[in-house]
């Protein structure tokens, strides 16, 4: 592989032909060999983002995007030497895998030896080496996307972009090569940029996940950071669960519509507080508890049970138990916030 | 009872397609090689008239087929771009220029063939050229070549293919050579197909834009049953048959193969 590729977006916007905003303004620097995601509902500017990157886009005027510090703004993608897996794959339906494989290399005029050894390596390198000679048709979707991945891998490019690639597949094949793309990235130590709507797919692939909203950045950070210190509603809500509750601090206790929440260290203004339900817990007995709620719902998961408890708020509190011991419906039960999980936006 | 009744339908629509299509040619065939066509079969059989018809009418048969192959050529050089560019660009545009080409096989072949020589009849060598015909029936075939093309295209994601290309290093000669034309082969062949045959049995317009130096093979054959015996005229059809099924069964062979071809020859490099 090259030498991994620094990305540098400036000022980049995009406004389409008919008048649609998709980008406001967007400035980000992705670092040599870095995993970064792009992570948001349809329509927030994701993919947008994406194609600038690839040069299918060009920003607004005044944007710049920068590979290694040179401008390539108005480079087209076929000058640019970046591998790209579409959310449809975009395989050529007129050649056989390993022609698929080999097309980028064909084009560069690459000798017939050299074309051959990569080919192989590649398919080698996906375990696909039996699909060699098939027709696309004849593949399934797990297969089709391991030939775009091989694909686009096999010239080499500076940087890899992934629109969706595992949007079209089932649940199972989903983890299996998300999974796999995780290891591949590692392994290659190339740039890669990885588009999705899903939350567990940017949280397990990136190194830095880049969370959009209405064609704007919300939050730029670590999985880690987005998860425990969203930086909006909207972030906190996108990412896992959330739980609320309303009320109102005095001397050092939160109460609200489920009881008192013994907290030494809360801001005197607080008067919603948002945490995961990882930071909630079923205390053993409701009676010696200050807080309490009605389980609405539980369900047995196997290794813990999750819990939908009514404390009279709009929505009930997911509470994530890992007790040993049966919910039933309109049960009273008590329940424990650990207020380092606390948050307020 | 329901089978029965089934049957009678099914035998009954054979009958009528038989009545219709194949008996009058078996007859017209017939014609051409009878002796004396109103005595009957027992006047026997000749192959006289096929003769006469090749002696008289040859060059007709040859400009017939020339002018079906240029007019293909012109028609894949124009059509197949025109096709890729509508495909691509989906706008109102677009669509009134789809509309627009269709145009000359709505209007009568005369009226066209009229406006033709209203414009460009004084323009003499042209006039008298058969290159005046082949625009006539450029104009005619194109859609024909047009919308085949145009259909393959809509039903494949052309511009994500074309993308996924230009990601891998492709201009734009590249994608169109190694992925739109590939991809559209099926509607290639069939205008192919539609545009030779459209071309080589036009007659309405051709009658209008032929000069007597440049007669084509349905306006011969109007001018041999009108003026000759009925044989000769019969004998034409059957010519007429013997030059276009093989040439139609040729291009359908030539072009599946040909261009698979293609494609290989274009991975071996």
């Amino acid at each position: 592989m090259n030498k991994p590729l620094s990305i540098t977006l400036e000022n980049c916007a995009k406004t389409f032909t008919d008048g649609t905003r998709a980008l406001e303004p967007l400035n980000l620097s992705i670092r040599e060999g870095e995993t970064i995601v792009f992570l948001g509902p349809s329509g927030c500017g994701k993919t947008t983002t994406l194609r600038i990157i690839a040069g299918l886009e060009e920003p607004d005027a005044g944007g710049k995007v920068l590979f290694d510090g040179e401008d390539v703004t108005t480079l087209p993608i076929e000058k640019r030497n970046v591998g790209m897996v579409f959310q449809s794959y975009a395989l050529f339906p007129n050649m056989s895998v390993a022609e698929n494989i080999g097309y980028g290399l064909k084009i560069r005029r690459e000798s017939q030896a050299a074309l051959r050894t990569r080919v192989s390596e590649m398919l080698g390198m996906m375990r696909i080496e039996a699909l060699a000679d098939r027709r696309i048709d004849q593949l399934s979707g797990g297969q089709r996307q391991r030939v775009a991945l091989a694909r686009a891998l096999a010239v080499r490019p500076r940087a890899l972009l992934l629109d969706e690639p595992l949007t079209a597949l089932d649940a199972k094949l989903r983890d299996t090569l998300r999974l796999e793309i995780d290891t591949l990235l590692r392994r290659l130590n190339i740039t890669a940029i990885y588009v999705t709507h899903d939350q567990s797919e940017a949280m397990a692939l990136g190194d830095r996940i880049v969370v959009m909203e209405h064609g704007r950045v919300a939050q730029i950070g670590s999985p880690r950071d987005i998860y425990q210190k969203p930086a909006t509603r909207f972030v906190a809500d996108f990412i896992g669960t959330m739980n609320r509750l309303n009320g109102a601090v005095r001397n050092g206790v939160f109460t609200c519509r489920a009881g008192d929440m013994p907290w030494a260290t809360a801001p005197a203004d607080a008067s919603e507080i948002l945490f995961r339900p990882e930071d909630i817990q079923v205390t053993e007995s409701a009676e010696g508890s200050t807080l309490r709620g009605t389980v609405a719902a539980a369900f047995y998961l196997g290794d813990r049970t999750r819990l939908f408890v009514e404390v009279g708020e709009k929505q009930p509190l997911v509470v994530e138990s890992a007790a040993r011991r049966d919910f039933s419906h309109g049960e009273t039960v008590g329940l424990a916030i650990d207020p380092r999980g606390v948050l307020i936006l | 009872m329901k089978n029965r009744w089934l049957f009678t339908l099914q035998l009954g629509f054979t009958l009528i397609v038989c009545a219709f299509l194949i008996v009058p040619v078996i007859l017209s065939i017939l014609a051409g090689l009878t002796v004396n066509y109103l005595v009957g079969l027992e006047s026997g059989l000749t192959l006289r008239w096929v003769f006469e018809v090749w002696d008289g009418y040859r060059d007709t048969i040859f400009l017939s087929i020339g002018l079906s192959l240029a007019c293909l050529a012109v028609t894949l050089v124009i059509g197949i771009p025109t096709a890729y560019v509508l495909a691509k660009r989906q706008t109102a545009l677009g669509r009134v220029i789809e509309e627009m080409l269709v145009m000359p096989v709505a209007v009568p072949g005369l009226a066209t063939a009229l406006a033709l020589i209203v414009t460009y009849g004084s323009l003499s060598g042209f006039r008298t050229s058969w290159a005046f015909i082949l625009v006539g029936h450029v104009l005619f075939t194109l859609p024909f070549m047009v919308r085949s093309v145009l259909a393959v295209l809509s039903a494949i994601d052309l511009k994500t293919l074309e993308e996924g290309a230009a990601s891998l290093g492709a201009g734009f000669i590249d994608r169109f050579r190694h992925i739109v034309l590939p991809n559209c082969r099926a509607g290639i062949l069939a205008g192919s197909l539609m545009v030779v045959t459209l071309s080589m049995g036009e007659f309405n317009m051709t009658w209008l834009l032929h000069t007597p130096f440049t007669k084509t093979l349905p306006v011969g054959l109007a001018d041999a049953y009108a003026s000759l015996r009925l044989e000769i005229g019969s004998a034409y059809t059957l010519v007429f048959f013997l030059m276009i099924v093989p040439l139609l069964l040729a291009l359908q062979a030539f072009a599946q193969p040909r261009l698979k071809k293609f494609v290989a020859e274009d991975d071996a490099t």
